[in-house]
């Protein structure tokens, strides 16, 4: 524990604390309508923003902030279309986003150790501004998730009903897409671009399969994306391995872990009440 | 006579060039229980969804409440029923969850839930007679107690207004009086009822009107009509399929 004495690793803990706590409360949205995946669709654009920021000397997480948003407010503008064409028009941003991240990493002075960063994550070497960063917008997120939820869940649910309500839709939509963004670059700098989806998801998925309503799974999920985050980073710091990758391994371990003890429980008590035996159907014809 | 609710003026409605509604002309009033009946593919279902404004219109106009439809904010006045939910993500939700839904037209965005919110959705549960299932998942329930469920969200707004689609398609007995008898009540307290139906069943004592629509056009507009041919036996159990890709419940996948 000694290793938490030291500031860049409370920074680390501290930052991976609260994406742990702001992503599973935004996935669960994600995951509601079918767009599980969105958030690795946003973090291959976001890398475009990231390059773009070494090459032009700004504050990549920022430019990554602006260039994932504009990223997400395209996908939302072309699922809201609903045409069949929507799927390849959000591979083409996909690998345009990633590839424009690499190229222009490329062409800036950064090293690819730079990239990884980016890539995997890095949480050790976060710095205060970045924590404070973290912090505020992570704050921001969970307010808004938690305090909008009956109108985001009435989207996500039904979005027919939700416009037969008067509920504005299409703001609401904006909005979801505007959070993955800004989810994904905060959680950029703790697991990476490329494991960002699993702590929106992972959390959610391992949830749902023992609650019964939509709040408890969101709040279980946040409690176990807070988990995974903790223990992730102690597990980093003691056994000196990767921390988004310690984070996300341990949040599907975790699902793994509900997954087969959920099986076990609910094989168990099938045994203890066994379903009563069907009554056996009279005789049509009674022979006398 | 009593003030128009919905007035539907020479609508036409047409999917990618074909036309699926041609000219129809129909007003409900305050009060009346109107029944829109009409074979599948009719377009009796495309009629509601244009009254909500879910579809748009390509010629003609609709009023809702002396409003045009493009102008009408006041949806709290109306409760909608869909035919079924469409399909989640399968993260689950309580049945209180889902009829608390129905809360949002009158309470909007920001506002937080209050003693008044709680208090019609335990309203509109008893209803429909699941007060006991607040608890449980949606998905947990059967095909009709869904059903009854989404009935629940459209009452708990209290609105004046009831739209439903096909409210009793493959739902049981139970439920199905069940509804009946939640219908009877909105309709006794003074509301409207515009639904969508491929028979009427135990509804057929509520129904003050029906709209028969053929072929995109109005047919019949009067008295309920009486069923014909095997229709009309008195044990006809309407079993035939509703169609090729219809699920057996709202939220199974």
């Amino acid at each position: 524990m000694e290793l938490f004495q030291y500031p860049y690793m409370q920074r680390a803990l501290i930052g991976a604390l609260v994406i742990g706590l702001a992503a599973p409360a935004l996935g669960i949205y994600l995951v509601q309508r079918r767009l599980a995946l969105i958030g690795d669709g946003v973090g291959h654009v976001a890398l475009t923003g990231v390059g773009a920021g070494l090459l032009l000397n700004r504050s990549p997480v920022l430019v990554a902030v602006i260039v994932a948003t504009i990223g997400a407010i395209a996908i939302e503008l072309v699922r809201a279309r609903g045409r069949t064409s929507g799927d390849l028009a959000l591979a083409l941003l996909f690998y345009g986003g990633i590839a424009g991240g690499v190229l222009l990493v490329g062409l800036s002075d950064a090293t690819s150790s730079n990239l990884n960063a980016y890539l995997f994550g890095s949480l050790t070497t976060i710095q205060v501004g970045d924590l404070i960063t973290i912090a505020v917008l992570g704050a921001a997120i969970l307010v808004t998730m938690i305090a909008l939820r009956p109108a985001l869940f009435a989207v996500c649910h039904d979005e027919e009903y939700a416009r037969v309500s008067g509920l504005p839709v299409r703001t609401l939509n904006l909005l979801i897409a505007v959070t993955t963004a800004i989810t994904v670059t905060i959680a950029m700098r703790a697991v990476g671009v490329l494991l960002i989806s699993a702590l929106m998801v992972v959390p959610v998925a391992t949830a749902q399969q023992v609650t019964r309503g939509f709040r408890s799974t969101m709040t279980a999920a946040m409690a176990l994306g807070f988990f995974a985050a903790g223990s992730g980073v102690w597990v980093a710091a003691t056994a000196d391995t990767p921390p988004g990758a310690s984070v996300v391994l341990l949040a599907i371990a975790s699902f793994l872990v509900v997954a087969v003890a959920g099986g076990v429980w609910r094989a168990l008590r099938r045994r203890a009440t066994p379903a009563a035996a069907p009554a056996p159907e009279p005789h049509e014809v009674v022979l006398g | 006579m009593s003030a128009p609710v919905i007035t539907v003026e020479h609508g036409v409605v047409g999917y990618d060039g074909r036309p699926v509604l041609r000219d129809v002309s129909l007003t409900v009033t305050a009060g009346e229980v109107a029944a829109v009946l009409g074979a599948n593919g009719s377009g009796k279902s495309t009629l509601i969804r244009a009254v909500l404004g879910l579809v748009p219109l390509s010629a003609g106009s609709i009023t809702l409440f002396d409003r045009p439809l493009r102008q009408f904010r006041q949806w709290q006045r109306i409760g909608y029923v869909p035919q079924r939910l469409g399909a989640g993500g399968g993260v689950p939700a309580t049945v209180r969850e889902v009829v608390a839904s129905g809360r949002l037209a009158r309470r909007g965005v920001l506002r937080p839930p209050g003693r008044a919110d709680r208090a019609a959705v335990d309203a509109a549960l008893r209803a429909v007679g699941l007060a006991d299932r607040a608890a449980d998942p949606v998905s947990t329930l059967s095909g009709g107690q869904q059903q009854r469920t989404l009935i629940a969200r459209a009452l708990a707004g209290q609105p004046e207004l009831l739209i439903l689609d096909e409210p009793t398609a493959g739902v049981d007995a139970a439920s199905q009086e069940a509804f009946a008898g939640a219908l009877r009540h909105f309709v006794a307290d003074g509301g409207t009822v515009l639904l969508v139906a491929h028979e009427l069943g135990p509804l057929r004592p509520v129904i003050s009107r029906a709209v028969v629509v053929h072929q995109g056009g109005i047919c019949h507009d009067g008295a309920v009509p009486d069923p014909a041919g095997h229709h009309a036996e008195p044990d006809h159990d309407h079993v035939h399929p509703h169609g090729p890709d219809e699920p057996a419940g709202l939220w199974s996948n």
